[in-house]
């Protein structure tokens, strides 16, 4: 097996993961019902997507490890996943900045990896991207709602996103395995969803009257392992009760 | 002091193509765009819908309980508006 297809396959796994447990958190917190289903349906897709992606990982590393092994009994620094994921969920706002601003790299990421070399990946992009897209006009019109709305709302999507642009270089800052994969044919190119991205972040910034902050420091590191001081926690949460009683079923 | 209330929308769902939009529930939106997809979110979850409708809840035009006797009751006594009043031929196809 290739190891840099283990890498490139588990990273995306652990995205999908990680941001799915957190928007999970708002499971019964939602500002009202209907967005709470909505947020919820979404965690769900995402939890949905890392499941394929991790139980592939386990696959193509050929040590009999399950989707479960490899979500619940590796450590922080065995993570793959980007800092943007891990950020605690802040207010409906930020979660809101945070789910346009993973749904528009995730949509035009997923929609070139239908055209992956390997088989596997081509699939569950092709899978994937039908979500994507309903992610995406989902965020997209809350953006629009919450910059375009009242003096407050604006003040707070303003505050959300001025806190988040900082994590975005990382998604898009191709390391030795995004580019080996690229070369094979099975990865993408980033520079070119870096493109896509950004006009789909301008579009939607004008229509909800947000200016796009200017980022004055970045953090990343994820692909390597490392990780901000919130990921413990989101750990500790997410994998306690397979630490606790490990292999538990229902 | 305006009400902030959510407007409330009905929604109909047509679970296979060819079928009728048959009423699935009611649910709160600003607008129609979010009313569809809170509708998708909320009553199609389980493979359940091929298209939706939303309407707000103000626009439809209800009967009330008390126009029961002049709206329905004259029809009560009128079997001959049934098709079953009607000897059909034993030769005819349906």
């Amino acid at each position: 097996m290739s190891s840099d297809l283990f890498q490139y396959v588990i990273r995306l796994g652990d995205n999908a993961l990680i941001n799915g447990q957190r928007l999970a958190e708002w499971c019964g917190h939602g500002p009202f019902l209907e967005e709470d289903l909505a947020m919820t349906n979404t965690a769900l897709d995402l939890i949905g997507r890392a499941r394929m992606l991790l139980t592939y990982a386990g696959e193509l590393e050929g040590e009999g490890r399950s989707e479960d092994d490899l979500a619940y009994f590796r450590n922080e620094r065995e993570f793959r996943n980007f800092h943007i994921m891990e950020l605690p969920v802040g207010d409906f706002a930020f979660t809101t900045a945070r789910q346009f601003l993973v749904d528009a790299y995730d949509y035009h990421y997923y929609r070139a990896l239908r055209d992956s070399a390997d088989a596997t990946l081509a699939a569950i992009a092709a899978k994937t991207l039908k979500e994507c897209e309903y992610h995406l006009r989902h965020s997209s019109e809350w953006m629009v709602r919450l910059g375009d709305g009242t003096e407050e709302s604006h003040e707070k999507i303003t505050r959300a996103v001025t806190g988040l642009m900082p994590f975005t270089p990382e998604l898009f800052a191709a390391d030795e395995v995004d580019r080996a994969m690229q070369e094979q044919g099975i990865g993408v190119d980033l520079d070119s969803i870096e493109t896509s991205w950004n006009q789909e972040v301008d579009r939607v910034f004008s229509e909800a009257m947000l200016e796009r902050p200017q980022i004055s420091f970045t953090r990343g590191g994820g692909r390597q392992g490392l990780h901000s001081e919130h990921m413990g926690y989101l750990l500790a949460e997410m994998q306690s009760l397979q630490r606790a009683h490990p292999g538990l079923n229902w | 002091m305006p009400d902030k209330r959510l407007p409330l929308w009905e929604v109909f769902i047509r679970n296979k193509r060819g079928l009728d939009h048959k009423h699935a529930g009611s649910i709160h939106a600003a607008d129609g765009e979010q009313a569809l997809q809170y509708a998708r979110d909320t009553y199609t979850r389980r493979n359940e819908g091929s298209s939706i409708w939303v309407v707000k809840s103000a626009d439809i035009v209800a009967s009330q309980p008390e126009d029961e006797d002049s709206f329905f009751e004259p029809a009560e006594d009128k079997i001959y508006r049934h098709p079953t009043f009607y000897d059909v031929p034993e030769d005819l196809k349906l």
